[in-house]
């Protein structure tokens, strides 16, 4: 019953308004809520005051400052908003630039689509921030982007304030094509193998070393007042690449196996870069040691394996275990599906591995925020930090727990009453155009012309 | 000067040729009866709206080499005009279509879509016929290809254009992400030469991924990345080559690229960069990438602008709005779900020109592919229906095109010293029962006949996909015929065979009788095909004539047909 409620939301969501009764820079108090902190511990029957987007309270007796909204949440569990590592949603057209194996050109803040349906239906699975990432198909892809799932407002107020920007970058079977076979005219493209995937990231930065060298060596005459000079073409394959090196950019690293997970940290250094986080990292717990040596986080998923053959060699206890070696770890959902239950994904790591209820808890909150490097402002429930907020009604960590509502910028984006109250209204509009349209589209009908009545209707396939 | 008028006259025959010829041979008075066409009119007691100012309730227009020479409701008649009664009659300026490929005729056609003729498309579909690897490949990329040096005066849209009253279009090469530079050209002339107006107007600009998944770019983003790059690319061109051809001695020489020169020079030109941007989402990111890359550009779509007017107004970007208005999928499946977001964007499209207007957004209306062009007024109507005035409406046909294009000294107005380009109806333009009389292109006179056709309403409706089959001498062929059938009986739609896609011209369907005109290149020129036969509402049945040649020709509908009995 439940469930059936729960798949209604998802397949009437798209018609919602967005945050329709937001009180930008109003004051908000949510009491009576069991409130997971992350930080610090779980606070009984608790409040949390918002004032003009950000966390400015959080205690036992708050009282609400006059004209604050009130929300009522007896009974209810208040925890920070869950942030998705891993994402492709919100994007217009294809999120893969397949057609080449460095595709650092591309940029995903080029094409959000901030009416992809799977914003609010990832809203009503407790999701306020998302990294969204190109696809997989090349050693080196596309530019990404740190948003949060603000429903309703146009793609630019979607990015993330000041997170930094990253690159998504993939080994193995998908950028060396494995299962991919070129139609007949079409040449098979560089790299087919582990070694070519390595030697096209090696490619690429000795390429914007020297195109980093090229500026340099523009730059240094012409500050000195040297005329006459023809500047080096700006490339926007490796502008992004050269910010990697400068640590102004992050790279996001899809991969499976514990060798090619070495065999980038070993490149990374050599070239003098940071692998931000391992994606996928199926088989991270063989190498957790050398991660968390690196500085990387590793991002994977609860309990998804064995869809092709590098993904053969996993195991659930894979996020238990990395944690425990000192790596910071989060559980993803790359998948506008699994997006939806990412507590259910992270309560997982107790069953398997025996993590802490609220280490837990971390895998879909703090712990991403951090491989974000955006853990001042979101990931936990702390005074200062933005009132992104997700009320449940039951335990998070429990199946039975069905988001009630979804806060960002103490603003609700996803109010699960109003959805279903809004449900019926919207059918009669959308009844109405539909109605509306037939009408026009009909070739008008002559008045000598007698329609059949309803009893006798032809088959719908007949009728114009 | 006969020779020359003969000429016209042939090239012209199908149904309006006749019309010119008749007009010179007899009623042109007999002093210049014997050198050909007259060169200067005078529409005498019409109702004159010259956009530029007030409406003139009796008044003449003075129409002398091809230029309007005076307007007023007192001016003098010069002594060798011919004069025409403008009695009853409205005299507008020509309309202008601000986006179009009227006389671009593709070299090939594309490839056969689908179904019919199997086997010869498969093996074409995905592979695109030049790999690209980067945007150093220029994919999708012929700047250079000016619409100008590419007018087939004979393609037959001119004439179907000018006939509904549109004497001047934007006309752009197509294909690609940089397909070519768009020139504006009247719709009448023996030669190209002729009938270009301002050449090159505007460097178009579309956002389509051309590689598949395959071939650089086969994204969006791609698209986006690489119309950057090329950006960068000529902004660093018109930095380096001032410095290199100054210093050729000890300094590298820049290496040459068609497309960065290129567009160097159409920009500095000032030429109006045309960007695509239909739904909301499409407009903020035309919005934010023209403020990127720093153009003087038009957003051409603009169909969901009524969500983004605010937005457009702020940045004082004009628009180009297409009016052919999003609607359900002709053979759509009845029980598939539509999005409510669909059908309110079905429903609100055409509200984007007065919410445009309100806001005070400069547009002008494009066709868009539609295919008749009375359908384009039609549906200009719709959005006068929803909340746009009239007067707005006509200078987004005249004034405002022209404005945009850069050609309001020439076209857009009937003031003196413009090209006589003029409409002359029975009534008011955008009332459906309105009928064009003349269409004034360089001061030529076109005397619009509707074409003929039997009274009789129509048995049955045609509207649907057919598959039509006959012999040709190249073997068994069969083709699609996707049509719309209005209530009047008139047919409008596409036809789809072997050598491509073309619009359906003069159809109908009357009683059970049928008739349709397509007009494919064969040879040098476009041809006629004429499809006339008889339809019992399951099945069609006829002739197909194209020159000498003649065949028959069967025609069912692929999802079966059990229409007849809904209908009687």
């Amino acid at each position: 019953m439940k469930r059936a409620l729960f798949a209604a939301i998802f397949a009437l969501g798209v018609l919602a308004a967005p945050a329709a009764r937001a009180q930008s820079g109003g004051v908000t108090l949510i009491k009576n809520a069991t409130i997971l902190t992350v930080t610090h511990g779980t606070i009984e029957h608790g409040s949390i005051l918002i004032r003009n987007g950000k966390i400015a309270a959080v205690g036992k007796d708050l009282k609400a400052p006059d004209g604050a909204t009130v929300i009522d949440a007896s009974g209810q569990y208040v925890m920070p908003g869950i942030i998705d590592c891993h994402s492709h949603i919100a994007v217009d057209g294809d999120v893969n630039e397949g057609s080449i194996s460095v595709s650092s050109m591309v940029n995903i803040a080029d094409v959000l689509n901030p009416e992809d349906i799977d914003i609010y239906r990832d809203l009503a699975g407790g999701v306020t921030t998302a990294n969204i990432l190109h696809g997989s198909a090349n050693a080196i892809g596309g530019q990404t982007i740190v948003i949060k799932l603000r429903w309703g407002k146009p793609a630019s107020d979607l990015p993330f304030e000041g997170a930094l920007p990253g690159i998504k970058f993939a080994l193995g079977e998908n950028p060396k094509r494995s299962n991919f076979t070129p139609p007949p005219g079409v040449p098979v493209r560089y790299p087919r193998t582990r070694m070519g995937v390595e030697e096209t990231i090696r490619e690429a930065f000795v390429e914007a070393k020297e195109y980093k060298t090229k500026w340099d060596d523009y730059n240094r005459p012409k500050a000195a007042g040297e005329q006459n000079l023809i500047p080096p073409r700006r490339d926007e394959k490796l502008e992004p690449l050269v910010e990697v090196l400068e640590g102004k950019r992050y790279v996001h690293a899809h991969c499976y196996v514990a060798d090619e997970i070495l065999m980038l940290l070993r490149v990374a250094k050599e070239f003098g870069f940071k692998v931000r986080t391992f994606q996928h990292v199926l088989e991270g717990y063989k190498v957790a040691e050398e991660i968390a040596k690196a500085g990387a986080g590793a991002s994977t998923f609860s309990d998804w394996w064995a869809y092709k053959m590098e993904a053969y060699d996993a195991i659930p206890y894979n996020a238990a275990l990395m944690t425990d070696r000192g790596v910071v770890v989060s559980i993803n959902s790359d998948s506008g599906e699994e997006a939806r239950h990412l507590n259910q994904e992270a309560a997982k790591s107790m069953h398997w591995g025996g993590l802490s209820y609220n280490d837990a808890l971390k895998l879909v909150t703090l712990n991403p925020a951090i491989q974000l490097g955006i853990d001042k402002r979101v990931g936990s429930i702390d005074v200062g930090k933005d009132a992104d907020l997700v009320i449940y009604n039951h335990d998070p960590l429990s199946v039975y727990a069905v988001a009630q509502k979804t806060i960002i910028d103490g603003q609700v984006y996803f109010d699960r009453e109003r959805d279903i109250a809004q449900r019926a209204e919207l059918e009669k509009e959308k009844k109405a155009l539909l109605e509306k349209e037939k009408k026009s589209a009909a070739p008008a009908e002559r008045k000598d012309e007698k329609k059949p009545n309803g009893a006798n209707r032809p088959p719908k396939a007949v009728s114009f | 000067m006969p020779q020359r008028m003969m000429r016209r006259c042939v090239g012209l025959f199908a149904g309006l040729g006749a019309a010119c010829a008749l007009v010179v041979l007899l009623f042109a008075p007999a002093t210049r009866a014997q050198g050909g066409e007259p060169r200067s009119f005078a529409i005498k007691g019409a109702r004159i709206v010259p956009v530029s100012g007030p409406t003139i309730e009796h008044g003449t227009v003075v129409v002398v080499n091809g230029l309007i020479q005076a307007v007023g409701a007192d001016v003098a008649i010069p002594p060798e005009a011919w004069v025409i009664d403008g009695k009853g009659l409205t005299v507008y300026p020509g309309l202008i279509d601000a986006m179009t490929d009227l006389g671009i005729v593709s070299a090939e056609a594309g490839p056969p879509q689908g179904g019919a003729g199997a086997g010869r498309g498969a093996r074409r579909q995905i592979v695109p016929s030049e790999i690209a690897m980067g945007p150093e490949d220029r994919p999708g990329t012929t700047p250079w290809e000016i619409a100008a040096n590419e007018i087939k005066p004979d393609d037959k849209r001119i004439e179907t254009w000018r006939s509904a009253g549109f004497t001047a279009t934007l006309s752009s090469p197509k294909g690609g992400i940089f397909p070519g530079q768009g020139s504006v050209i009247d719709l009448a002339g023996e030669r190209a030469g002729e009938m270009v107006v301002k050449s090159p107007a505007t460097l178009d600009i579309a956002f389509t991924p051309v590689g598949g998944f395959w071939s650089f770019p086969g994204s969006l983003m791609g698209v986006v990345a690489y119309v950057r790059q090329v950006f960068e690319d000529t902004k660093w061109y018109e930095q380096a080559e001032p410095v290199y051809a100054a210093h050729t001695k000890g300094l590298e020489r820049p290496v040459y690229d068609r497309t960065e020169r290129t567009i160097a020079r159409a920009l500095a030109n000032k030429e109006l960069v045309l960007i695509p941007g239909n739904n909301d989402i499409q407009i903020r990111r035309a919005l934010r990438l023209i403020q990127e890359w720093n153009l003087r550009a038009a957003i051409y779509g603009a169909q969901q602008g009524y969500l983004t007017v605010a937005e457009m107004a702020a940045k004082k970007i004009p628009v180009l709005v297409n009016l052919r208005w999003p609607e359900a999928e002709k053979d759509a499946d009845p029980d598939a779900d539509v999005s409510l977001r669909e059908l309110q964007f079905r429903d609100r499209a055409p509200s984007s020109p007065a919410a445009l207007a309100k806001a005070g957004v400069k547009f002008a209306f494009y066709s868009g592919g539609i295919n008749s062009p009375r359908d384009i007024l039609k549906n200009a109507k719709k959005a006068i229906d929803a909340g746009l005035a009239q007067d707005v409406a006509l200078r987004a046909f005249t004034m405002d095109a022209a404005e945009i294009l850069g050609v309001d000294d020439r076209l857009g107005s009937i003031e003196p010293g413009k090209i006589a380009n003029l409409v002359v109806a029975d009534g008011d333009l955008f009332n459906e029962k309105t009928k064009i009389k003349n269409v004034f292109v360089d001061g030529q006179r076109f005397e619009i006949h509707e074409p003929e056709r039997p009274k009789e309403p129509p048995k049955g409706n045609m509207t649907g996909k057919w598959t039509l089959n006959y012999t040709t001498p190249e073997g068994q062929e069969s083709s699609t015929l996707d049509v719309t059938m209005g209530p009047d009986g008139t047919l409008s739609g596409t036809f789809t065979g072997r050598r491509g896609t073309s619009a359906i011209s003069s159809a109908w369907l009357s009683g059970n009788t049928f008739h349709f005109t397509i007009s494919i290149t064969m040879g040098p020129a476009p041809t006629d095909v004429n499809f006339s036969g008889t339809f019992d509402g399951n099945s069609l049945k006829g002739n197909i004539s194209v020159g000498g040649f003649s065949t028959e020709f069967t025609g069912t509908r692929p999802g079966g047909g059990m229409m007849a009995a809904a209908e009687n």
